[in-house]
This record gives C-alpha cells, sequence and structure tokens, in this order.
C-alpha cells in the first residue's frame, strides 16, 4: 500500500490538498446554497423553499467533503514510515520572501494520529448536527469546513509563521459558531472564549517574533527566519530569555488545554456550544495545547522546560487539574458542564505526562489526547442526542430513561465506561502509560493522579446512574424514542475506535514512537550546545 | 502463526510438555463465554430496542400515550422486593429460549475445554507454566505488555472452579430468570463475567491480570444494578464499582512500583527478578505488597473495604452465588497465591494479610448473627470465610487458602442457590397473593422443610459444610487452615519478623485464636439460619403458606451436584491423619507454584504441622464446630419469632449495634462521601471556580470601563474639544519649558 501511494507521488500533495479540500468545499457549499436560496421563492408556510433545499445542499457538500478528507488523510496512515526518524511528507515552497517565511508542511507520527483524530470526527459531527442546526444551515457547514483547514494546518505547519495564521484561522470559526448556533448566553460564552484564547495567542505571536529575529538576525540584509527545523538546530537564547519566551508559549498553550487556573472558559464554551462545536473543542481544539508543547513550547526552550521551578509548576498544576476537574465535575448539575470538567481532568493527565519526560509517559499523553478526542467526543454527541429530544442538560430531569431508550443506554453507559478508563477500553491504555511512565520519574505526582482514576468512576457512574436508571419518575421522559439509523450510524466508528484502542493500540504506539523519543531526547539534551536530534534537518532532497 | 507458544525456559529450545495437547486451546477457553455474550447481547438489544425516528425532535411531542408503545425491554416497574424478578411474567423474552441455549452452553463447552486440558496436565506433570502469547499490547521503550496467558495448577484449578461451579450456576439462572423481561441481558452480563474472570486467572502478566480485574468489577456493578429501576440497587452496583475503584488504585500503584524498580510486570520474569532486585524483609517489597493487599481487600471485601458486598446482595441470587461468593471474590486470594514470590519474602505484608483476614473474618460473623435477610447472612458469611482465606495465605498456607477457595465455592454456591430457590418459592406464594411481603426476610420464612425437602437437606449439607463439621467439605479445608497458622506460630520466617512492633508468632497464636471465634461463630449464624428458614412453625401467611413448593428440576438439580461436592470436597487434599483419600493431591499439585514461595515461609521445613498436633488441632475445631451448632440448636427459638410486618421485640443494645452492622456505612458516609461532595461543590466549584472567574469577569469588567471612560469624553462638543486642546498645549508647553 506504501509503495502504491508513494508512486503516485502521494506524500508531495497530501498535506497541501487535506488543506485545499476543506476550502473548497466551504466554496462549494457557499456558492451553492445561495444559488438554491436565492432561486426559490416564498411558499405559503412562509419558509422559502430554497431556504431547505440550500440546507440539505450544505449538509451533503459538507458530509461528502468530510469523508472525502478523511479517505484522503487514511493514506497518510499507511504512507508514513513509523520506522524512520525525521518529518515525512514534507514539501517547503516560500512564500513571503522578504521575511524568509516559507510554507513549509511535514509531518511526524502525533501529527499523522491526530489529523486522522480530526477527519474521522468531522463527518460524524456533520452527521451529529444532521437535523439539530436548522438555522443559517449553509454558513454553519461553510465555518466547518473552514475551521478544519485551520485545524490540520495546526498539525502540520512546520513553519512558525504560518503556525500561527492556521492558529488563528481556527479561532475565527469556533467564535462564530458558538456565537450563532450556541445555547442562552452564548455571545458572552464566545466573546469569553475569543478573549481567552486572544490574550495567549498574541503573546504567543510576540514570542514567535522573537525567536524569528533571533536566529535569522536584525540587521540590514537578513531576514527573520521561522522554519521549525532551522530553529530547532539554531536557537540559542540566554536561559532568562528562554524562560520569557517558554511562558509565552506556555500561556498560549496552558489556556488552550486548558490547565487549571486557565480553564473558566472551557465549561462555558462547552455548554453553550452546538453539539458540533463542543465535539469539535473537546476533541480536536483542547489537543492543540498539548500538541504545542509536545511540538514547539518544550523543544525549543528545552532549557526552560527542564527547569525544576517551572516544571514543578508545571506538573502541580497537571495533577491539580487532574484532581480539581474531577472533583469539579462531581457536582455539576448539568451534564455537559459535567463532561467540561472531566475535560480539564483528562488533560491534566496528558500535561502530566508529557512533563513527567519519559518515553511511556510521552506515549501514554498522545494516547489520552486521541482516547479524550474519541470518548468525549462520544460523549458530547450522545448528550447531543438526547437535548434533541428533550431540550434540557440537566442531570435531575432524567431519570429511569434506560427503560425506555435501551440504544442510547446501552452506548452512553459504553462510552462512559471508556472514559472512566475500563482496561480493555482505550482509555485504560493512554492512562496506564501515562502513570506508569510518570511514576518513574515524578512517583508522587503519578500517585496523586491515579487517585483521580477513583472520582472519574464516582462522577461518570453517579451521573449515568442519575440519567439512566432509578425510577422512570419524570412523565414526559416516557415518550422518549430512541436513536435512529443515522444516530446508530454515527456511533458505530467511536465504539469501534474505543475497543480497537484499547485491544490493540500497537500500531499507534507504534507511529508514535519516534516521535515521542525525539522530543524525550531533545528536552532532556537540548539544553547542552549539541542538539542530537534527527529533526533538526529537513529530509533528504526536500530543502528548497 | 497466530500463536507463539513460548517456553518459560529461557532460550525455548525444548517444547514445553503441554504444547500439542488440548492446552493449545488455551485460548478457546475465554473466547467461548465472549461468543455467549456477544450473542446474547445481539439477542438482548434487537430482541427489544427499536430505532427511533429520522428526525428525533419531531417526534418528542408526540405525548405520554407513545410511551404504552415503547417496549419494556429492561427492567420492570416493581422493586418493592429486591429479587421481585419473577413480578411481570407476562414479558418474557421472545428470544428466551434461545438464550437458554447459549448462555450456559458457552460455559458448560468452556468446563468440558477446561476438564480436558486438566487430564493433559496430569499426565503431562509440567514444572513450570506454560505461556501462550498472543500479541503485543503496550510495546512503548522498554515497557513491554503482552497479550498473554498462562496455563500452570493453579490458574487451572482455579479455572475449573470458574467453568465448573460457573456452569451449575448458569442453569439454575434458566429457571430462576425465566420470567425476567432482561432475561437475554442478563446471559449476556453473566458470560461477560466468565469471560473476564478467567482472563483475570489466565492473564501471564500483572496488566492482563488487571484487565479482568477491572472487568468482573464492571459485570458485578452491572449484575448488581440488573434491576435498575430500583433506586438502591443502582445505588449498590455504584457503590460496589467505586470501592473496588479504591482497591485498583493499590493494584496499579503496585504495577508502577514493581515496574519502576524491576522493568517488567511478567509473573515468570517477576519471579525471576525479584529475589535479586528486591531484598527480602525491605522496604519496598513491602510496600509493593501492601498496595497489592489493597487491591485485595477491594475485590475480597476486606476491612476495610468490605462495605460493598453486603449491598451487592440486591442484583439476583445466581449472580450472588457466582460473583459474591464463588468466584469474583476470591480472586484477592488468587493475586496474593499468585504474586506469593513477593509476599513470601515480605514477611511484614504477609502478617498484615493474615491480620485484616482475622478481624475480618470476626468482625463479619458477628454481623451475621443479627441479619434477618437470608442473603445478607450469607454476604457476611462470605467475608467471614475470605477473612479465612486471607488468614490462610497471609500465614503462606498458599495451598489452604486455595483449598479453603475450592471448597468455599462448592457450599458457598450451594447455600445462595439454595437462598435462591428460597426466595423464589416465597416470591412466586407472595405474587400470587398479590401480597407486598419481603420474600427475603427470614422472619416471613419458618417451616419451609416440608414444601422444600430437596432444598432443605442440600442446605443442610452446606451448611454442615461452612459449619467445619468433620468430614465436609469445609472441615478439611478450615482445618487446614487453622493447623498450617498454628504451625507458623510455632516457627517460621513469619513467627520470627515483627508487625508493628508484635513479635509474629505471638501474633499468629492470636490470629488462630480469633480464627476459632470465628469459627465457632460461623456454626452459630448458619444454625441460626436453618432453624430460622426450615424449622419451627411457618410465618409466611396463611393464604401463602399452601402455595410454597419447590423449585423446578432445572433449579435443584445443579444444588444436587453442589451438594455432593460440598460433601465430598474435602477429600480433594485429605489430610495424612485421615487415610480416607489419597493424601495431599491438592498440596501435590500446586507445589510447582507455590513451592518456592512455601519454602521461603517455612525456611525449608515441612510446609504443614506435624501429623500429631494436626489431629489434635482438627479435634478442637470439630469440637468448636458442634459446641456453636448445640448452642444455636439450645438457645435460638424460632417458635418465638414473629413476621416481619408485625412489631418486634426491641432489641438490647449490642443486638441493635450489630443489625446496624456496627454504623461503618454510616460512619463512610459522614467521613467520606458527604465531605467529598460538600468540599467539591462549595469550596472547589462555588468558591475556587467561582473566584477564578471572577477575576476573568473583573478583568473585563475594567477593560469596559476604561473604554466607556475614553469613550464618555468623545462628546462631539466642540467647546469641550476646544479646552482640551488648550489644556493639552498648556502641558506640552510647559514640560518642554521645564526641561529648557
Amino acid at each position: 500500500m506504501r509503495e502504491l501511494l508513494l508512486s503516485a507521488g502521494y506524500d508531495h500533495w497530501i498535506l497541501t490538498v487535506l488543506l485545499v479540500v476543506p476550502v473548497l468545499g466551504a466554496l462549494v457549499v457557499w456558492i451553492g446554497a445561495s444559488a438554491l436560496e436565492s432561486g426559490g421563492g416564498t411558499d405559503a408556510a412562509g419558509t422559502p423553499p430554497g431556504t431547505a433545499a440550500a440546507a440539505r445542499f450544505a449538509r451533503w457538500v459538507a458530509l461528502l467533503t468530510f469523508v472525502a478528507e478523511f479517505v484522503l488523510s487514511v493514506g497518510l496512515w499507511w504512507s508514513f514510515d513509523p520506522s524512520i526518524d525525521g518529518w515525512q511528507s514534507l514539501i517547503s515552497v516560500p512564500w513571503i520572501t522578504t521575511w524568509r517565511v516559507n510554507y513549509t508542511l511535514g509531518v511526524d507520527g502525533i501529527a499523522v494520529v491526530l489529523i486522522l483524530l480530526t477527519t474521522l470526527l468531522m463527518p460524524l459531527t456533520v452527521m451529529g448536527s444532521w437535523t439539530s442546526v436548522r438555522e443559517k444551515v449553509p454558513t454553519f457547514y461553510a465555518l466547518m469546513l473552514i475551521l478544519t483547514t485551520g485545524m490540520i494546518g495546526v498539525f502540520v505547519s512546520l513553519d512558525l509563521f504560518l503556525f500561527y495564521v492556521m492558529w488563528e484561522v481556527m479561532l475565527v470559526p469556533m467564535y462564530f459558531i458558538i456565537g450563532i448556533w450556541g445555547g442562552e448566553r452564548r455571545i458572552y460564552a464566545s466573546i469569553k472564549f475569543f478573549i481567552y484564547t486572544m490574550i495567549g495567542s498574541f503573546l504567543m505571536l510576540v514570542a514567535i517574533l522573537y525567536v524569528g529575529f533571533h536566529v535569522g538576525g536584525t540587521a540590514a540584509g537578513q531576514a527573520p527566519d521561522f522554519s521549525y527545523p532551522d530553529l530547532l538546530a539554531r536557537l540559542r537564547v540566554t536561559p532568562i530569555a528562554a524562560r520569557w519566551l517558554f511562558g509565552a508559549f506556555f500561556l498560549a498553550f496552558a489556556i488552550k488545554v486548558p490547565m487549571f487556573p486557565f480553564h473558566t472558559w472551557l465549561p462555558d464554551a462547552h455548554v453553550e456550544a452546538p453539539t458540533a462545536g463542543s465535539v469539535i473543542l473537546a476533541g480536536i481544539m483542547l489537543k492543540m495545547g498539548t500538541f504545542g508543547f509536545l511540538r514547539f513550547a518544550a523543544p525549543l526552550f528545552p532549557s526552560a522546560a527542564l527547569d525544576p521551578g517551572i516544571r514543578a509548576i508545571i506538573l502541580g498544576l497537571a495533577v491539580t487539574g487532574v484532581l480539581y476537574g474531577a472533583l469539579v465535575a462531581l457536582v455539576q448539575p448539568d451534564f455537559k458542564k459535567l463532561v467540561a470538567y472531566s475535560s480539564v481532568s483528562h488533560l491534566g493527565f496528558v500535561m502530566l505526562g508529557i512533563f513527567a519526560f519519559t518515553q511511556q509517559s510521552v506515549q501514554g499523553a498522545i494516547l489520552v489526547m486521541l482516547n479524550h478526542g474519541i470518548s468525549t467526543g462520544a460523549l458530547f454527541l450522545l448528550i447531543g442526542m438526547i437535548y434533541e429530544r428533550t431540550h434540557t442538560r440537566q442531570i435531575s430531569d432524567y431519570g429511569g430513561i434506560a427503560r425506555v431508550v435501551p440504544l442510547f443506554s446501552t452506548l452512553l453507559t459504553f462510552v462512559a465506561l471508556s472514559s472512566i478508563g475500563l482496561p480493555g477500553t482505550n482509555g485504560f491504555v493512554g492512562e496506564f502509560l501515562v502513570l506508569i511512565g510518570s511514576f518513574r520519574t515524578v512517583p508522587y505526582h503519578a500517585m496523586l493522579a491515579t487517585v483521580g482514576v477513583i472520582f472519574a468512576a464516582a462522577y461518570l457512574l453517579w451521573a449515568i446512574q442519575r440519567i439512566l436508571f432509578n425510577s422512570l419518575d419524570k412523565p414526559r421522559n416516557a415518550a422518549l424514542r430512541d436513536l435512529n439509523w443515522r444516530e446508530l450510524a454515527l456511533m458505530a466508528p467511536l465504539v469501534a475506535c474505543i475497543i480497537w484502542l484499547g485491544v490493540y493500540p500497537a500500531p499507534i504506539l507504534r507511529r508514535t514512537d519516534h516521535a515521542a523519543a525525539a522530543f524525550v531526547q531533545e528536552v532532556e539534551h537540548g539544553s547542552g550546545t549539541q542538539r542530537p536530534s534527527s529533526r533538526v534537518a529537513y529530509a533528504p532532497g526536500a530543502r528548497p | 502463526m497466530l500463536f507463539q507458544t513460548a517456553a518459560a525456559v529461557a532460550g525455548g529450545a525444548a517444547p514445553h510438555p503441554l504444547s500439542g495437547t488440548a492446552a493449545d486451546w488455551v485460548w478457546a477457553l475465554p473466547l467461548l463465554p465472549l461468543l455467549g455474550f456477544v450473542l446474547n447481547g445481539a439477542l438482548a438489544i434487537f430482541g427489544s430496542a427499536k430505532a427511533g425516528p429520522a428526525d428525533p425532535s419531531a417526534g418528542s411531542h408526540d405525548g405520554p400515550d407513545a410511551a404504552h408503545g415503547v417496549p419494556g425491554g429492561n427492567g420492570q416497574d416493581d422493586g418493592a422486593h429486591a429479587d421481585a424478578a419473577h413480578a411481570v411474567p407476562s414479558q418474557r423474552h421472545p428470544y428466551a429460549w434461545l438464550v437458554s441455549v447459549i448462555g450456559p452452553l458457552v460455559v458448560i463447552a468452556a468446563f468440558a475445554l477446561a476438564c480436558m486440558i486438566c487430564v493433559a496436565m496430569i499426565a503431562a506433570q509440567p514444572t513450570t507454566p506454560f505461556i501462550q502469547r498472543y500479541f503485543s499490547w503496550m510495546p512503548v521503550g522498554d515497557l513491554s505488555i503482552d497479550a498473554a496467558f498462562q496455563l500452570d495448577q493453579l490458574s487451572m484449578v482455579i479455572v475449573l472452579v470458574i467453568t465448573g461451579v460457573g456452569a451449575l450456576i448458569h442453569i439454575f439462572s434458566v429457571g430462576y430468570m425465566r420470567d425476567d423481561p432482561g432475561y437475554p441481558r442478563y446471559f449476556s452480563y453473566l458470560n461477560l463475567f466468565v469471560f473476564f474472570m478467567l482472563v483475570l486467572v489466565l492473564g501471564a502478566n500483572l496488566p492482563v491480570t488487571f484487565v479482568g480485574w477491572e472487568g468482573v468489577g464492571l459485570c458485578s456493578y452491572l449484575l448488581i444494578g440488573f434491576w435498575f429501576s430500583d433506586r438502591a440497587n443502582a445505588d449498590a452496583g455504584k457503590k460496589a464499582f467505586i470501592a473496588n475503584r479504591v482497591g485498583d488504585f493499590g493494584f496499579m500503584i503496585a504495577m508502577f512500583l514493581l515496574f519502576a524498580n524491576i522493568g517488567t510486570l511478567q509473573y515468570t520474569e517477576i519471579a525471576a527478578a525479584a529475589p535479586a532486585a528486591l531484598p527480602a524483609g525491605g522496604a519496598l517489597v513491602t510496600t509493593v505488597c501492601l498496595f497489592l493487599l489493597l487491591g485485595c481487600t477491594g475485590k475480597s471485601a476486606q476491612i476495610p473495604l468490605y462495605v460493598w458486598l453486603p449491598d451487592a446482595m440486591a442484583g439476583p441470587t445466581p449472580v450472588s452465588a457466582l460473583i459474591h461468593a464463588a468466584t469474583m471474590v476470591t480472586a484477592g486470594v488468587y493475586l496474593v497465591v499468585r504474586t506469593s514470590m513477593l509476599f513470601s519474602i515480605a514477611p511484614a505484608a504477609s502478617l498484615t494479610v493474615c491480620v485484616i483476614g482475622a478481624v475480618t473474618a470476626l468482625f463479619a460473623a458477628t454481623i451475621g448473627l443479627k441479619q434477618w435477610d437470608i442473603k445478607k447472612v450469607l454476604a457476611y458469611s462470605t467475608i467471614s470465610q475470605l477473612g479465612f482465606m486471607f488468614v490462610a495465605v497471609g500465614a503462606g498456607a498458599y495451598v489452604a487458602g486455595i483449598f479453603h477457595l475450592v471448597t468455599h465455592a462448592f457450599f458457598k454456591a450451594l447455600l445462595f442457590l439454595g437462598a435462591g430457590s428460597v426466595i423464589y418459592a416465597m416470591h412466586a406464594a407472595y405474587h400470587e397473593t398479590h401480597s407486598h411481603e419481603d420474600a427475603q426476610d427470614m422472619r416471613n420464612m419458618g417451616g419451609l422443610r416440608t414444601a422444600m425437602p430437596v432444598t432443605w437437606i442440600l442446605m443442610w449439607i452446606a451448611t454442615l459444610a461452612i459449619a467445619g463439621v468433620p468430614l465436609f467439605a469445609g472441615f478439611f479445608s478450615k482445618d487446614e487452615i487453622l493447623g498450617t497458622v498454628f504451625a507458623r506460630a510455632q516457627g517460621s520466617a513469619l513467627s520470627d519478623a515483627s508487625w508493628l512492633g508484635i513479635p509474629g508468632g505471638a501474633l499468629l497464636y492470636g490470629v488462630y485464636g480469633i480464627c476459632l471465634v470465628a469459627a465457632f461463630l460461623t456454626a452459630v449464624y448458619m444454625t441460626r439460619l436453618m432453624l430460622y428458614t426450615f424449622h419451627g412453625p411457618n410465618r409466611t401467611g396463611d393464604a401463602e403458606h399452601s402455595l410454597l413448593r419447590e423449585a423446578p428440576a432445572v433449579m435443584t438439580l445443579p444444588l444436587v451436584v453442589l451438594g455432593v461436592l460440598s460433601a465430598a470436597g474435602g477429600f480433594l487434599n485429605d489430610p495424612s491423619f485421615l487415610p480416607i483419600a489419597p493424601a495431599d493431591m491438592l498440596g501435590r499439585w500446586l507445589e510447582p507454584v507455590v513451592g518456592p514461595a512455601t519454602q521461603q515461609i517455612t525456611r525449608g521445613g515441612p510446609a504443614e504441622a506435624d501429623p500429631r498436633l494436626s489431629a489434635i488441632l482438627a479435634t478442637v475445631a470439630s469440637v468448636v464446630a458442634l459446641a456453636g451448632i448445640l448452642v444455636a440448636l439450645l438457645r435460638l427459638k424460632p417458635a418465638a419469632l414473629r413476621p416481619a410486618r408485625e412489631p418486634q421485640p426491641a432489641e438490647s443494645k449490642v443486638e441493635s449495634l450489630l443489625s446496624h452492622k456496627y454504623y461503618v456505612d454510616e460512619a463512610y458516609d459522614r467521613a467520606i462521601v458527604t465531605p467529598t461532595v460538600v468540599f467539591s461543590r462549595n469550596i472547589l466549584w462555588r468558591g475556587v471556580d467561582g473566584l477564578i472567574d471572577g477575576l476573568v469577569n473583573l478583568t473585563a469588567l475594567i477593560s469596559r470601563w476604561l473604554g466607556d471612560s475614553g469613550s464618555a469624553a468623545q462628546t462631539g462638543e466642540t467647546g469641550t474639544y476646544a479646552w482640551a486642546l488648550v489644556l493639552g498645549v498648556v502641558i506640552v508647553l510647559g514640560t518642554v519649558a521645564l526641561r529648557i
């Protein structure tokens, strides 16, 4: 398979195609929908028939585009060679020549896994929004498509300037998705989300400009250098500067993760966002933060990342997040908020794994990122399905519905168990690796985080008991309809992934092996003079 | 090639004696019940669920009349009695007949396969475990965890118990659960349980065992809460899962410690590396063992984590027999024996196991004296008997521990299933008269021996067995535990160690004494159960009395088999002073697995007390057991009991303390559960989170205020601007002038 793909030049064009296809899809949605909308008049009921046609058109185009995107990205799974170091599918074209900004794309194992997670979740969110998004439908799907380009762009950019552009591209559509299609307090939530994120990313921009000019030089005739492999090889800053720069990146990424205490935008954003927004936020966008630590913050400034004080703070916040998120989740009356706080807890595991700097903990962290995307994405999709029927997210409005909606209940229980980290499901493998790896370097942090595993069982089991079990004492719930075929179909891939990753995660582990090793190596040895990493150079022949 | 059979011997030149025999099929053991789970689960879902309409939000306004069209599927309304499954006979599941075939058949097939493997093992007499490696589960850096099974004499014994007793309980369930609308769901969970239990026992490394470990916990959770419409049942399931999670925390930390220090989690490699890497009696190995023990106290319901097991009786009674008596709860005992290479070099940890077991055995037995719910008595009895097993494995009497595990599986399964058929009869009678009396309360029973003679006789056999009356199964195993503890106290690695400053020898004598008292109480509360249930006058009710009858054959036949095993199971490990059967069969069988660890404890001495001493101790134990029965027969007056609905005589303070189970549940609630919730809600959520969010919004407010003041200055009046201009010029000029 790999040979076949490579003979078609797959690794030269695939990343660009992955960025372009959603934009094209958005254009088609936009143009086609406006043509359809202007085509029809108004019928007796007052709804223009063109609007319904445009909505149907937009849904199908979005779905097909995302399916195509997924199929294309699956090729990466095979074309990616897990046995070699360095970047793959590399492409580099000059973009802004005066500033020596290049359009440089490339992937490592971590990026491949996260790209696949993105392209898997996107078509499912379209299916999940099929009947629940009823207003301004074409705009909604066009924004979703643009958003995808931004997200994939973040994962594949190997030029810091380009990375920053993608980082911001991602932000705007999500702002609109929450602000237009959200719940009652959507304006508050979307502005909070936007400003919170912007504060972090502006500081990151300053840091990016600093390192670019620092490496490239500021004298006349010299241009900055934003190429990530170059920076990795040549960036030398004083420990003090490293700390400030690391701090700027830290703030941007920590808000995105979100780490305690930068998390308060998350519950509001999750609760107010439409289902698709919540799924994308939790499933993919939170991973941008942890991805940023893995890709940029720690490898670029290893002296800061290894600084005992800084590391103590980050590990402390990570473990605090694990326990705090779980305990606060325990007492949430709103199911979506409960899952939002549980994300704080899960992402705490990821941060612990990354900053424990062992092979097991880092690979475990990557797996938790993936698993959290699948399990929490599935949870939000299920909540969205039941919300569509009842228009309430309050746990106390349910109870005993397992009798009425057995399919929904079976799926919710199953997904909750994977989120709890039951062995045999995906949740266990990631957490286990994070903890067993972290235990080698930071045993007390790992022990405290293990306590979080107990709390996870408590808050989710208590919640599903109050929703699914006990007596069916709310008469309106007796009329609930079970999941339909569309909803079952969209859950099927997630259920399959939960079992597959729980039983046989080796293919993922194989693909992230070299990237994780390189990360640990870069951080542990990078503070010296010699950068031993294999990732400082471009792959042979790809250098422009 | 799908399977690589790795010889445990380094190099692997010579094939393992078991390769090429039936043991090659060991992978099929858990796969059979898993297949049953999949099939029954599919029947459960497709039999009762119906996909909803394409546009779900359109269907939600149909009004309540739509509710009547929804198939009942899971659960039912009548939750008045714990075992109220038979309330709605009309709702028998459409695929019940198919489930009745698949459910038991897969477990029977697994049992047949286990027997074939056992025959092969008897012939081959392997001295090393037979390891089958399937695929690499978690290969990360220097951590390598394989999906692999390990078959040795220890796992063989337990596999036979799980599949054998499991098959009998599956058959019993066909009758017991016949009319339940959730019939396929019940069997799919039960099959899944057998799958996970086999994974637990067959796992070749700690993480694979952990998969089974948490998996059986899941099935326990699902089956305790099987009738989930009743809140108490759902609560009990959740409590079991979380209490077990607390224990699993210990299991996980133990794995982390082992990996960080010896770099492997595979049993054979741990055994090879432990003596060199972990100094005997050192702090490290003791810590590892204590964390493992925490895991075991969760799964095996020992102090301090036993509280979930009595509540677990909310599940259907066959579940109580299989999961909460015969198999799952003994997993802790199994794990201690499986990791005996560690426990044997950590005397302090072993003594802790012993003490916890002894205290639990006594503590639970006292509570068992004052319970009225027939299943609650058996639950506390199980906790108490598990305490005996812990005493055994803590004292390094690994064979005795496993022996009691096996005999206990026989007689406790029989007791639970017997109680099940009593409840079945009681419930049917009350159902007939539409009464809402409690079908499990012994005060409503009495005199059932005439209506249910088969159950009566069989339950007496089990009672004599558990009490330790000579020649019944429990006599041999309990006697061996007591004898070995006594021998260890006389001289062993444990008696020379000290535990919290107490010399190990003295401590073990104390443990022996406690166990004798617990054994006495066991005889008392079991006789009490039999007297109140089967003897004396009947208190069920005038109308109901004539409706009580024996359960159908599909339920009584498994009871008969278990009755035979409870009577004769003791000869598996016949002591040398009583030459009836081949002596010490189980001990010799388990020798390759537990031999080295036992040697470590006894310092090379004989594993058991000498025959003369054994005979004396056995006599003492028998006298204690008979005394207990006699005391109960003389002191208790079934005729004086009143039905549960009538006012009861006042309890003394001690009685009240016992019937309220020492208020431990209440204490845990006040000390742990409520404070956690209150702290999380009021301090963390409303306090800390509110503060952080308040600060964030305050920043926003200040920015807005600044902006507002700025824009307020933009009045649009030329006069104001002119004055501002003048002021500005003055300031600028003044500054410049002063500088100069």
